[in-house]
């Protein structure tokens, strides 16, 4: 990736509250098209909200998402599925009485338009669920139900990619290799923003990261650096090792 | 040879065509009549419950207002009888859209909301004050449209066109959405599925038939009263039809009520007096052992039941 790219998304400002909890509090970053950024921070640090207002799950209380030139705040998931956005769950939400093809088929049917979709065949392939294509999805264990997640948003065509929490509960084998695709999709032109709590894969695929704290950012950067700085060091292991 | 070729050549026509021959062999026709409505009504739960998960226990209530509104017509409009009962089906369609809010609750506030809605219409039709309209609670007598005979065509017509939307549903990705919005609304949103639009074409869908349906059963009986088209035994009769022969499929609806329905009224004819007990001890026999309905005896095997 060129670090001066025009970046795909910009948030700024972003603010969310749940009643008078501030999840996002004036969340400002922005990923360009070919990056994997990371978003890092403690439990509660508010990744997962950011990750659902992008995706329109929730509207945004104030600050702008800016996609593609546009304006996206508050726009229905739906619509945003057909710009190029899409997600993955940190919990795998596949349609499980369908099968695994047609939890596919219904993303590749209702995705982003105008772009030639891929090929379920491959896109089962190279996710290790061919073989259980004709096998509702409720028989798949969690992590082939993470790879369904993923295949799913890939087949509507993403340009921007949020992957919440995909490596948690994968073994090390799994982590190299879902590594190995999620760096080939970036090098395929996607915006990929992975929220995770595992440092060693944060540090494998990142070009960048993001460290949140309290629904803000304080840290932009590479991971190498990130565990240098004292604030981000506060944050993750509590105030005396900061010093 | 595409599903849905398949699906229209060995299950809907040959169905349309047994309850097209067979008035001209049996001669109980307001039971042949009854069967024709209750698969409508079944695959109308089918439409809006197997296909999106709102389960519509106030669903007689399209009944009933596409019956009121055939009845309206016909009274004060001198309507002819076809064209009413396509009046009945745009009353159902527009009842369905005033009730399009219910469907932002889910579960059982959905099916007690919908309940509520039901008796909310009877009582409108029914009130006294509405007599010059609906003639309140004392009832219709339509004797200038009376045609047993034209009125079960109308029904077998609909029947078709019902089945038709089934396949449509089962064979399509429209129909495969709606099921993915069932199964996780959040998760079809993300695969790039309009939730909210989808959810409402199928209840109008659902609302539309059961419409059409109450229309002709009007057009049949001709003299009723609110508490008739309104009866809440045509919901239940319905979703327990369909529940019992298995929803998402164009077979389970149609299989429960040729079986249930059957069954239903060779007790009512042989033996009246077991006949609760029976009904009764069948239904948790299905409830207990067969909650997914009889196609799932098959689908658990593996098997695909169109």
């Amino acid at each position: 990736m060129s670090p001066d790219a025009k970046p795909i998304l910009t948030v700024n400002g972003l603010v969310k509250r749940f009643g008078g909890f501030h999840a996002l509090d004036g969340l400002s970053f922005h990923v360009s098209s070919g990056e994997i950024l990371g978003l890092v921070g403690p439990n509660g640090s508010g990744k997962t909200t950011a990750i659902n207002v992008i995706s329109g799950l929730y509207a945004p209380d104030d600050g702008t998402l800016t996609y593609d030139g546009a304006s996206i705040g508050g726009l229905a998931s739906h619509k945003l599925v057909h710009r190029g956005i899409n997600r993955t769950f940190q919990i795998p939400k596949p349609f499980l009485s369908l099968t695994v093809r047609q939890n596919v088929e219904v993303a590749l049917a209702y995705g982003r338009v105008g772009v030639a979709p891929p090929k379920l065949s491959d896109l089962l392939e190279q996710y290790h669920l061919a073989e259980f294509a004709d096998r509702p999805a409720a028989d798949l264990n969690s992590s082939q139900q993470k790879m369904l997640d993923l295949v799913r948003a890939l087949a509507t065509r993403p340009r921007l990619l949020l992957l919440d929490e995909l490596a948690a509960g994968l073994n090390p084998t799994e982590l190299d290799w879902i590594a190995g695709h999620i760096k080939a999709l970036a090098q395929s032109g996607l915006a990929i923003i992975v929220v995770e709590h595992l440092m060693g894969f944060i540090e494998q695929i990142t070009d960048r990261v993001i460290v949140m704290n309290a629904g803000k950012e304080i840290f932009e950067g590479t991971l190498a650096v990130a565990v240098k700085v004292p604030q981000v060091i506060e944050v993750f292991l509590g105030g005396e090792h900061g010093a | 040879m595409p599903s849905f070729v398949r699906h229209l050549l060995l299950i809907v026509a040959p169905l349309i065509a047994a309850f097209a021959i067979l008035p001209g062999v049996y001669d109980n026709h307001l039971l042949l009549f009854n069967f024709v409505i209750f698969l409508i009504l079944a695959q109308g739960v089918n439409i809006i419950y197997g296909f999106t998960g709102y389960l519509p226990f106030g669903y007689v209530g399209f009944f009933g207002a596409g019956a009121y509104g055939f009845a309206i017509m016909v009274m004060h409009f001198q309507t002819p009888a076809p064209l009413a009962v396509l009046v009945a089906g745009v009353v159902g369609v527009l009842l369905g859209l005033l009730l399009t809010p219910l469907l932002r609750l889910s579960g059982a506030y959905f099916a007690i909301a919908n309940l509520a809605a039901a008796l909310a219409v009877l009582h409108f039709v029914a009130n006294p004050a509405l007599e010059s309209i609906t003639k309140g609670p004392y009832g219709v007598a339509l004797n200038g449209t009376f045609n047993p005979t034209l009125a079960y065509v109308g029904a077998v017509i609909i029947l078709a066109l019902t089945l038709g939307i089934v396949v449509f549903l089962r064979n399509s990705s429209f129909g495969m959405a709606l099921q993915a919005v069932r199964e996780d609304a959040v998760s079809a949103a993300m695969a790039g599925v309009n939730v909210v639009k989808m959810r409402v074409i199928a209840w109008l869908a659902s609302a539309l038939v059961a419409g059409l349906a109450g229309g002709v059963f009007a057009w049949y009986v001709s003299v009723f009263y609110p508490d008739n088209v309104f009866s809440n035994d045509f919901s239940i009769f319905a979703i327990v039809f369909a529940l019992f022969g298995g929803v998402a499929t164009i077979m389970g609806p149609i299989v429960g009520v040729l079986i249930l329905y059957g069954v239903y009224n060779l007790i009512g004819f042989t033996t009246p007096q077991y006949f609760q007990l029976i009904y009764g001890v069948l239904i948790m026999a299905l409830v207990l052992f067969l909650p997914a309905g009889l196609v799932s005896l098959a689908t658990r095997r593996g098997w695909n039941v169109p």
